[in-house]
């Protein structure tokens, strides 16, 4: 299947931060949710996808087209929602929407229109007047109507509710139904992850943890508990990370089998959730 | 916990997510379970997995990952441009996955009752008090 977004090797440098050879691919037709503490590093490489910063080293190919070289073609087939939204106070939404309107060679009037009236904005009402979760609802009806293959979204849901966050996920799964199109959206709400994104990406102090398939993450991993009076190094070292207490240890590994084998049913053997994943592999205590 | 349904015709599912079951498994599951009880015959066609991610609210890697592994236990078959649809089954094979369904389960219990102590005997006791009594109160009540 053919690969919309890949990133290799692509580095930021400031005074005080590093995004560090971050790699990954996403495929036509799925949705990929970067996920990562506050200042990991998510912000920064979704910038460096749209050009908005230049980067220090790596390259990004987008429909298959190096996004420096091909920066105008690229972001003419990109939807894009910041996470601070910038309009014109001032004007009315239909005429921010003209604005816009004007860069995209496949605007669609009719869809705007249609995706305003789902979302109850009165087309004439005053920027400034709408509420936060209406800016934001409003940003995304720009975003899907010029028939963008490529959904770049920086935390859209943060800040608002769950039914307005839910009805959001809708229209994105509506939005890839057809297989053509893909979604990258960063966000640190994991309900949203673990609802729609087939793929992770987790980003930590400006590294890629990991970047994977939802189920097969999922499937690899468990969290194992047990007595402190079997915890020896050799049984430390199957662990990615691990935690003890007064009362006994937990850990997260991939090598859950070979320890049931050895130890049985004396250990607990979990299941872990995204969120689980994350904080162990981010090296937190739980 | 809420869940969602899908009836596309003659296929339903039903998702629950407190249950400790990944989706996909759920969705793999029921979709066996109505092709081995004949709810589901040859040849019908099955919803595309991206329709039924959209409907039920869930990833497209989670349905297509349920219809990969109903492809390869031989419950369906996708044929290129024009969809997925249910296999054609054999009687005995028909019978052979329905034990296969249940064996899980089956091992669960088993592996339980180790632990608590309880005899093989004493558990087959059991269940055909269980089974009785279920009977008697029209329970059919899903414990998954």
């Amino acid at each position: 299947m053919e690969t919309i977004l890949e990133i290799d090797n692509l580095s930021k440098e400031y005074a005080d931060f590093k995004l560090d050879n971050v790699s990954f691919n996403l495929k036509r037709g799925y949705i990929m949710g970067i996920i990562g503490p506050n200042g990991a590093g998510k912000t920064t490489t979704i910038k460096l996808i749209m050009n908005l910063i230049k980067r220090s080293s790596g390259e990004i190919k987008v429909f298959g087209l190096d996004n420096l070289k091909k920066e105008k073609e690229i972001k003419n087939r990109i939807g894009f929602v910041y996470s601070d939204i910038n309009f014109y106070e001032n004007f009315s939404v239909n005429n921010n929407a003209k604005i816009i309107a004007n860069f995209y060679d496949n605007w669609n009037w009719e869809i705007f229109y249609a995706y305003l009236e789902r979302f109850k904005i009165n087309k004439n009402q005053i920027f400034k007047d709408l509420s936060k979760g209406m800016k934001v609802k409003f940003a995304i009806s720009l975003a899907l109507s010029h028939d963008a293959e490529l959904l770049i979204m920086d935390e859209p849901t943060s800040g608002l509710d769950p039914i307005f966050r839910h009805e959001v996920i809708n229209i994105l799964q509506e939005y890839i139904e057809d297989g053509n199109r893909s979604i990258v959206f960063s966000t640190h709400i994991i309900s949203d992850i673990e609802k729609m994104a087939d793929y992770i990406t987790f980003i930590n102090k400006g590294k890629i943890v990991f970047s994977e398939d939802k189920i097969k993450l999922l499937d690899t991993y468990r969290i194992v508990k047990g007595g402190l009076d079997i915890l020896d190094d050799t049984l430390e070292n199957v662990f990615i990370n691990i935690t003890k207490n007064k009362y006994g240890f937990s850990g997260l590994t991939t090598n859950y089998s070979k320890l049931y084998e050895k130890y049985g049913s004396s250990l607990v053997i979990d299941k872990p959730n995204i969120e689980e994943i994350m904080i162990y592999m981010a090296g937190g205590n739980i | 916990m809420h869940s969602y349904t899908v009836k596309d015709d003659e296929v339903k599912i039903l998702i629950s997510h407190s249950n400790k079951q990944p989706i996909y498994e759920q969705i793999s599951f029921q979709i066996k379970e109505q092709i081995i009880n004949g709810e589901l015959e040859a040849g019908e066609l099955l919803p595309s997995i991206r329709n039924l991610a959209k409907e039920l609210h869930v990833s497209v890697i989670t349905t297509k990952r349920a219809y990969e592994e109903l492809e390869r236990d031989g419950f369906i078959h996708t044929v290129p441009g024009k969809g997925t649809f249910v296999a054609p089954q054999s009687l005995k094979s028909i019978e052979a996955k329905k034990y296969e369904l249940l064996d899980g389960d089956l091992l669960n219990i088993i592996n339980k009752s180790k632990v608590l102590n309880i005899s093989k005997e004493e558990l087959i006791r059991r269940i055909n008090i269980i089974y009785v009594e279920g009977d008697r109160d029209g329970n059919n009540f899903r414990n998954r």
